[in-house]
């Protein structure tokens, strides 16, 4: 079968984008990406959004951002899986054209949390975990979180501030992003200072909630010239598992066991070993995800993925480079947008276009976003073809 | 409105039923149709004593639509003393004595108001600290 690349990419600026709706920003990404196509037309598009129905009273985008885009008449559907909407858009867009079906895809994700604000956006939020069972309760995805790292610092001794070396690493990364959120460096006093949001989990452990929309052009390799403006990068390993939308319902609360299974899937189908791997864009939308994926996935053994953070192992000169542009926790959390982000920043690294944040000469990069506690987990391998 | 959605699961959230596999003899909670256990079918209902013991526990400070008259509150995860953990509110219980492996047992609470003064109140389970234990 042929091969699935990445042709193309756009992507905005991720903040709060007051003055642009959903359709405008939507299109903002997929002219840039197009665009950065070579005008490459896709006969479909794969939109990976978590929340527009609720918060933007928008259902349907399939059709609406198409059509905006002047791309009346195509294929269009929106996938919703949490946090890994748009992975799970860039993962069918892969299906779709490693399948023969289709020959172009674009793949968007968009988020427009911005359009409310108050406890009615923290109800929307909390509707994606189980909404019998841990929503009613008054639950949120950061008190989730907190109860996770509660745990996890009880049960592996952690520090108080064991968690900074997440929010250090992102930051600093950040400041080298110009469309990140956050483009300065933090200190660790200032992490230390950080106000608590749910405790143990202060503010420095929480990614900000953001708007934004990123595109990326997918196309079979053989249509493509071998001469083009940019080198193609190919997706060489595309798989998503699932866990129990509740947490409670695991037997296992601290191990991201659908962010194993899809590491595992998307490392064997790349016909490579974790150590091959050059930089992890993992979904650090609090920085306890981000300790639980670097164990999950196998980067750090359970219980020390914080020490790696900690040590300095997941900076750009680490032994494995993480949120290399700033990640959610820096670039922001656009909501279902954040996967299509992550392969856009694992792209540009592929490129060589990474700029102040560029780590040397990377040929594979994993990219992996969570629905909820990776109640969805979806990982790529993308790979730089020369 | 919502009532229906909370009519339905009133044997839940009054008084914990949940079933017992009739296969291997899991204790579930909430009520499925599928053990989790060994996959046979689950069907017999099974009334659980409301102990149990915080796996862990944290404060809101910001809560959503229904519930941001209440804060800040606390919410644990409780492991039930027959196995399954459940997502729940803490009450009656003093912040600082607060702890890991704490034992706990089920209340009925006030968990929210549904839309206005005219809305529903929704009740349900809460654990505090267990009183027989002192």
């Amino acid at each position: 079968m042929s091969d699935v690349v990445i042709v193309g990419f756009g992507q905005t600026t991720v903040g709060e984008h007051w003055d642009t709706d959903l359709r405008k920003l939507s299109y903002q990404a997929i002219d840039a990406a197009i665009k950065d196509a070579g005008g490459l037309r896709p006969q479909a598009l794969y939109v990976g959004n978590m929340l527009a129905a609720t918060l933007s009273k928008q259902a349907h985008l399939g059709p609406l951002l198409a059509d905006y885009a002047g791309l009346t008449g195509i294929e269009a559907v929106t996938i919703e899986a949490a946090g890994a909407s748009s992975a799970a858009a860039l993962r069918a867009g892969y299906l779709a054209v490693k399948s023969g079906q289709l020959d172009t895809v674009l793949i968007l994700g968009i988020e427009k949390f911005s359009d409310k604000i108050g406890s009615g956006f923290d109800e929307a939020l909390a509707t994606t975990s189980d909404s019998d069972y841990e929503a009613v309760q008054g639950l949120t995805p950061v008190a989730q979180a907190a109860l996770l790292m509660k745990r996890y610092m009880h049960e592996n001794e952690v520090p108080a501030d064991g968690f900074a070396g997440f929010a250090l690493t992102a930051h600093a990364n950040g400041a080298g992003n110009k469309n990140a959120m956050f483009q300065k460096a933090i200190k660790p006093e200032l992490y230390a200072k950080g106000g608590m949001v749910s405790e143990p989990i202060n503010i420095f452990d929480v990614a900000p909630h953001a708007d934004g929309a990123a595109a990326l052009v997918l196309a079979r390799r053989e249509l493509l010239p071998s001469n083009g403006p940019n080198p193609l990068i190919k997706i060489a390993g595309s798989a998503s598992a699932s866990d129990t939308l509740a947490l409670h319902d695991r037997k296992d609360m601290l191990f991201f066991e659908a962010a194993h299974q899809s590491a595992g899937k998307a490392i064997n189908q790349a016909e490579i070993s974790l150590d091959q791997i050059n930089l992890f864009e993992y979904h650090d939308v609090f920085s306890i995800y981000a300790a639980l994926s670097l164990e999950s996935v196998g980067f750090a053994t359970r219980g020390q993925g914080w020490k790696l953070a900690a040590d300095g192992g997941i900076a750009r000169d680490g032994k494995i480079p993480c949120a290399t542009m700033g990640g959610l926790k820096a670039r922001g959390f656009p909501g279902g947008a954040s996967g299509a982000y992550q392969a856009i920043e694992a792209a540009q690294q592929l490129r060589g276009g990474a700029e102040a944040n560029q780590i040397e000469d990377p040929e594979y990069a994993l990219i992996q976003s969570l629905g909820g506690p990776a109640s969805t987990a979806v990982t790529h391998v993308l790979q730089r073809l020369d | 409105m919502e009532i229906p959605r909370h009519w339905r699961l009133k044997q839940q959230r009054y008084r914990l039923v949940g079933e017992v596999c009739q296969h291997c003899e899991s204790k579930i909670f909430p009520p499925r149709d599928i053990c989790p256990e060994c996959g046979g079918e689950a069907d017999t209902l099974y009334t659980f004593s409301g102990n149990g013991e915080v796996y862990s526990y944290t404060t809101v400070h910001e809560g959503p639509a229904g519930y941001d008259d209440s804060t800040p509150y606390t919410v644990a995860l409780v492991k039930l003393d027959e196995g399954p953990t459940v997502t729940a509110q803490l009450t009656d219980v003093d912040e600082d004595s607060l702890q890991i492996g704490m034992p706990v047992e089920m209340v009925t609470r006030k968990l929210k108001n549904d839309g206005d003064e005219r809305g529903m109140i929704v009740y349900g389970y809460k654990f505090r600290p267990r009183m027989a234990v002192a």
